[in-house]
């Protein structure tokens, strides 16, 4: 399993330059918890499905039930214009983010909007080069984007293997995909797959009259719902979790590779509960977290203690595009404004 | 008016006029919730992101297909629902006003319930009912016929237009209703002692005479049409096609655009400014010199065999806005699969649990939602009336001026405010983004008029004679107002406080681009509920919300013991 993160990550710098300092890692002391405790709350972004985060957070204030979290969940693409809008206004209102975005702390940390906050655990254990050296950022999960069909109404035979595949006249109206602009699993396998199967196809994929939905985590669903017989993107993590309960729905890793997408998070410099932000950034990398992130969420996690439930494809049988949030963080406008060409909306 | 002096003199002090300064302070805020957003509005439309002043983001309008593709799919949009409205509405409306057709009054109530309804909540369940595969309907269709092909695409032009006309068909019904209950039976009783038939008493003398009202309310239907963001957000999106307010509000995603924003703004200002001058200008050469005058009572024409055909009929439309979304939205509240089969396997109460147990905004946005409605429709209220009582009493020019301001707001669509107020409000020297004041600010601009509409009507029914008795006993002007004129006010009063209160509950296109975080309104939680895909999680809040809706204007009418509901009256 971590052999296998390792070779995901090798793209995966997020823009720190090798020469910066090693920061300090921070534990999770008494002192810190009742810090915590005192301020009571905190204020968690997040662009992970609103069922997940919130059992994740139910899971923390079971541990800390003096401390409440509130947890509001967008897409990530809207998330970081939320973000964008309050601290131009001054709204210091998140406490820590965690955005399917990666290229989003690039900005953030040019910004000076992050404090270092790089848990002891993450230091310890998780693979060199997944976090952030000087603490402003490390990877509390990370996803990819997959093709999926409905098995009730696709035979396994007939479902598409590749990207190309859904260019076939067979699928026309016959796709749902979630939108760059809203989510940013959708931004970055967009780009990973602008990149390496080419933008003639996302050009030709977008005459195929395919339903435009939001949030990466909507298409699984318009396929199970029987709505579309398949999607062209979206997240793994509900198809996972949908199979868990039984749906008719099951994940294709395309020949041409599969979009990484890898989820950070940050605590926020001007966190209006700065120690309860920190206990809980801690708290999502320990191992409790990450396991439950893993079995409930449907996530693969960086956390080398955490065992994958059967049934779920290991990384390492999966061909994995590079995530490269720098560059997508420098075409950001050039990817929105293409799609936004293409496919209208 | 020569009372006012005397009163003054009589009783200094407590009788004092405050009329004019009262006027003058009510003039002042008017023009500044109203110039404040359109002055920020004019200013970026005008200006390139480094400020300097250019013409370029009109350019860009014209130019960049991408712009003005959802221009022209707004205009074709406005249209055909104003048409469709019109259509379907105007039949309805006689048929309930000017017919024995059974259940009428049940029609008319329900009718009235459908505007309640948020758009974006029936837009939703629309998708439940029709969507072209996982549809309720489009799988009882192929059930039946064993067709291939849906019965009927929701996420197309056609399914957005059907949607938004029943939700915008209430209003021309209700301006038809009242214009139609209004027409004498006199012209009427001529035209049949002439000899014409039924058909041409019909289609000669009472449809031209409430024609003014049908164009009133079709000009209303146009608007709404034009500015809704919720129904367009949820069904065009989809079918890869954008509307005039759905790409304002993507354009504010990052990188925000502002100024082209601002610029896409300003047609749908003009559009509504133009269509009110238009309305005007017929509405004052024709209409309420007959309509409305006290002639014998309406007489109901007799449907004869027809009367349970037609009955069934009108029960059927009735459906499309009611009694089908409403269904579609008990269905998924309790099922695992919104539009899954109607089986105990399908069913959970899972989403229950969620909204009321786990999902950690539930309890400040239904908070948010009700401060907020409270707060708009208690202050509103008092700002119609006393802008309403100035206007009635005071027939010169500044009552008129008075008068313009506070019908103004009619003219600036939701969405635009909302561009307006974000970008009066994020900035210095007062940032109100963040907090309910720039919700509250508004709602009560979106709100104003329909309240004003109401009680400006209830004062003209109100002679001034009994105010000037109560003037000559003494009293001052305010003590008049809240002894005499107020308690003869009352059904009116509460009609303009449920009127805002529903308006408030219902409001998505300004809230969307208004509301963070910790201020987020229950409107706004379903927006972004739709856009995760957890239709369940909606159901449950939608039908909450409007329970508690349906509480708050009962117990308000109850407490007042009113007897008149909400009466909408729109342009």
């Amino acid at each position: 399993m971590k052999t296998i993160i390792l070779a995901a990550l090798a793209a995966l710098t997020l823009g720190a330059d090798g020469a910066s300092a090693q920061a300090p890692a921070y534990k999770v002391t008494p002192e810190l918890e009742a810090a915590a405790k005192r301020e009571g709350k905190l204020v968690y972004y997040t662009s992970i499905d609103l069922k997940v985060a919130e059992d994740l957070a139910k899971a923390f204030e079971r541990r800390y039930p003096e401390i409440k979290v509130h947890v509001e969940r967008n897409g990530a693409e809207r998330q970081f214009s939320k973000i964008g809008q309050e601290y131009s206004s001054r709204i210091f209102n998140v406490d820590t983010v965690n955005s399917s975005d990666a290229a989003h702390f690039i900005f953030w940390k040019r910004e000076g909007w992050l404090a270092p906050a790089l848990p002891e655990e993450v230091q310890r254990l998780y693979p060199a080069g997944s976090f952030d050296p000087e603490g402003f950022h490390a990877p509390m999960r990370a996803s990819t984007s997959v093709i999926a069909y409905n098995t009730n109404l696709v035979p396994a035979a007939e479902a598409p293997r590749s990207f190309r595949d859904l260019l076939d006249p067979k699928w026309r109206g016959k796709m749902v995909k979630a939108h760059p602009g809203y989510s940013g699993t959708i931004l970055t396998a967009t780009y990973q797959i602008g990149r390496d199967v080419g933008w003639d196809f996302l050009e030709k994929l977008a005459g195929q009259q395919v339903m435009q939905v939001q949030s990466s985590t909507e298409p699984p669903r318009k396929v199970i719902a029987g709505e579309r017989p398949v999607m062209a993107d979206g997240n793994e993590y509900v198809v996972f979790l949908e199979q868990a309960r039984g749906a008719p729905i099951a994940a294709v890793y395309p020949t041409e590779g599969t979009p990484m997408i890898i989820g950070p998070s940050g605590v926020m410099k001007n966190a209006r509960n700065p120690n309860a932000a920190r206990l809980f950034h801690a708290w999502s990398f320990s191992l409790e977290a990450q396991q439950l992130a893993v079995d409930v969420g449907g996530m693969r996690s960086f956390h080398p203690g955490v065992k994958e439930p059967a049934g779920r494809k290991p990384l390492s049988e999966i061909k994995l595009m590079k995530d490269d949030p720098v560059a997508v963080e420098k075409e950001v406008e050039q990817i929105k404004a293409r799609y936004l060409r293409f496919f209208k909306t | 008016m020569s009372t006012t002096g005397q009163g003054g003199v009589q009783r200094a002090g407590a009788g004092m006029d405050l009329s004019g300064p009262v006027l003058a302070a009510s003039a002042l805020f008017l023009a500044g919730l109203i110039c404040l957003p359109i002055g920020w509005i004019a200013a970026f439309a005008f200006t390139d992101r480094a400020g300097a002043p250019t013409l370029g983001n009109f350019r860009l309008l014209l130019d960049d297909p991408t712009l003005f593709e959802p221009l022209m799919t707004t205009l074709g949009l406005s249209c055909s629902v104003a048409v469709f409205a019109a259509l379907s509405a105007t039949p309805l409306a006689w048929l309930v006003a000017r017919t024995d057709m059974p259940g009428r009054r049940v029609a008319r109530v329900l009718m009235t319930a459908s505007f309640v309804t948020p758009p974006f909540l029936g837009a939703i369940a629309w998708e439940i009912l029709a969507a072209p595969n996982s549809g309720v309907l489009n799988r009882l269709w192929r059930d039946l016929s064993g067709a291939e092909d849906a019965l009927f695409d929701i996420y197309s032009f056609p399914g957005l237009v059907f949607v938004i006309s029943c939700y915008t068909a209430p209003y021309v019904f209700v301006v038809l209703t009242n214009a139609l209950d209004r027409i004498p039976a006199d012209l009427e009783d001529a035209a049949g002692i002439l000899g014409a038939p039924r058909w041409r008493i019909v289609v000669g003398i009472t449809l031209p005479l409430a024609l003014p009202a049908l164009l009133a309310g079709t000009a209303v239907a146009f608007l709404q049409a034009m500015t809704l963001f919720g129904s367009p957000a949820i069904l065009a999106i989809p079918a890869g096609f954008h509307t005039v307010t759905t790409k304002i509000y993507s354009l504010f995603q990052f990188p925000p655009k502002p100024q082209i924003a601002a610029a896409a703004a300003l047609p749908l200002l003009l559009v509504t400014i133009a269509l009110l001058w238009l309305q005007s200008r017929i509405l004052g050469r024709r209409g309420y010199a007959v309509v409305g005058g006290k002639g014998a009572a309406p007489r109901l024409v007799r449907l004869g065999a027809w009367r349970w055909p037609v009955f069934v009929l009108v029960f059927a439309v009735l459906a499309l806005p009611l009694f089908l979304p409403y269904m579609a939205l008990l269905k998924a509240a309790i099922s695992r699969l919104p539009a899954g089969p109607f089986d105990p396997a399908n069913m959970t109460l899972a989403h229950f649990s969620f909204v009321f147990l786990e999902f950690s905004q539930t309890r400040h946005a239904f908070a948010n939602t009700f401060v907020l409605a409270l707060a708009t429709a208690t202050a509103g209220t008092l700002l119609a009336l006393v802008v309403a009582y100035l206007v009635a009493r005071r027939t010169d020019l500044s009552g008129r001026a008075l008068e313009f301001l506070a019908m103004a707001p009619i003219a600036i669509p939701g969405v635009v405010l909302g561009v307006g107020l974000f970008l009066a409000y994020t900035r210095g020297p007062v940032v109100l983004y963040g907090t309910l004041w720039i919700l509250f600010l508004a709602f009560l601009t979106i709100e104003l008029p329909a309240a004003f509409q109401q009680l400006r009507a209830s004062f003209r029914g109100l002679h001034p004679e009994l105010e000037e008795a109560s003037r000559i006993l003494g009293a001052g002007r305010l003590e008049t107002l809240w002894r005499i004129t107020a308690p003869l006010l009352k059904s009116g009063v509460i009609a303009g406080w449920c009127l805002i209160f529903i308006g408030t509950v219902r409001e998505l296109s300004a809230a969307v681009m208004l509301s963070s975080s910790t201020t987020k309104v229950l409107s706004v939680v379903i927006f972004d509920l739709n856009e995760g895909g957890n239709l369940g999680a909606i159901a449950v809040i939608g039908v909450a919300m409007l329970l508690l809706t349906f509480a708050v204007v009962g117990f308000a009418n109850w407490i007042t013991g009113a007897g008149g509901g909400p009466r909408p009256q729109p342009a």
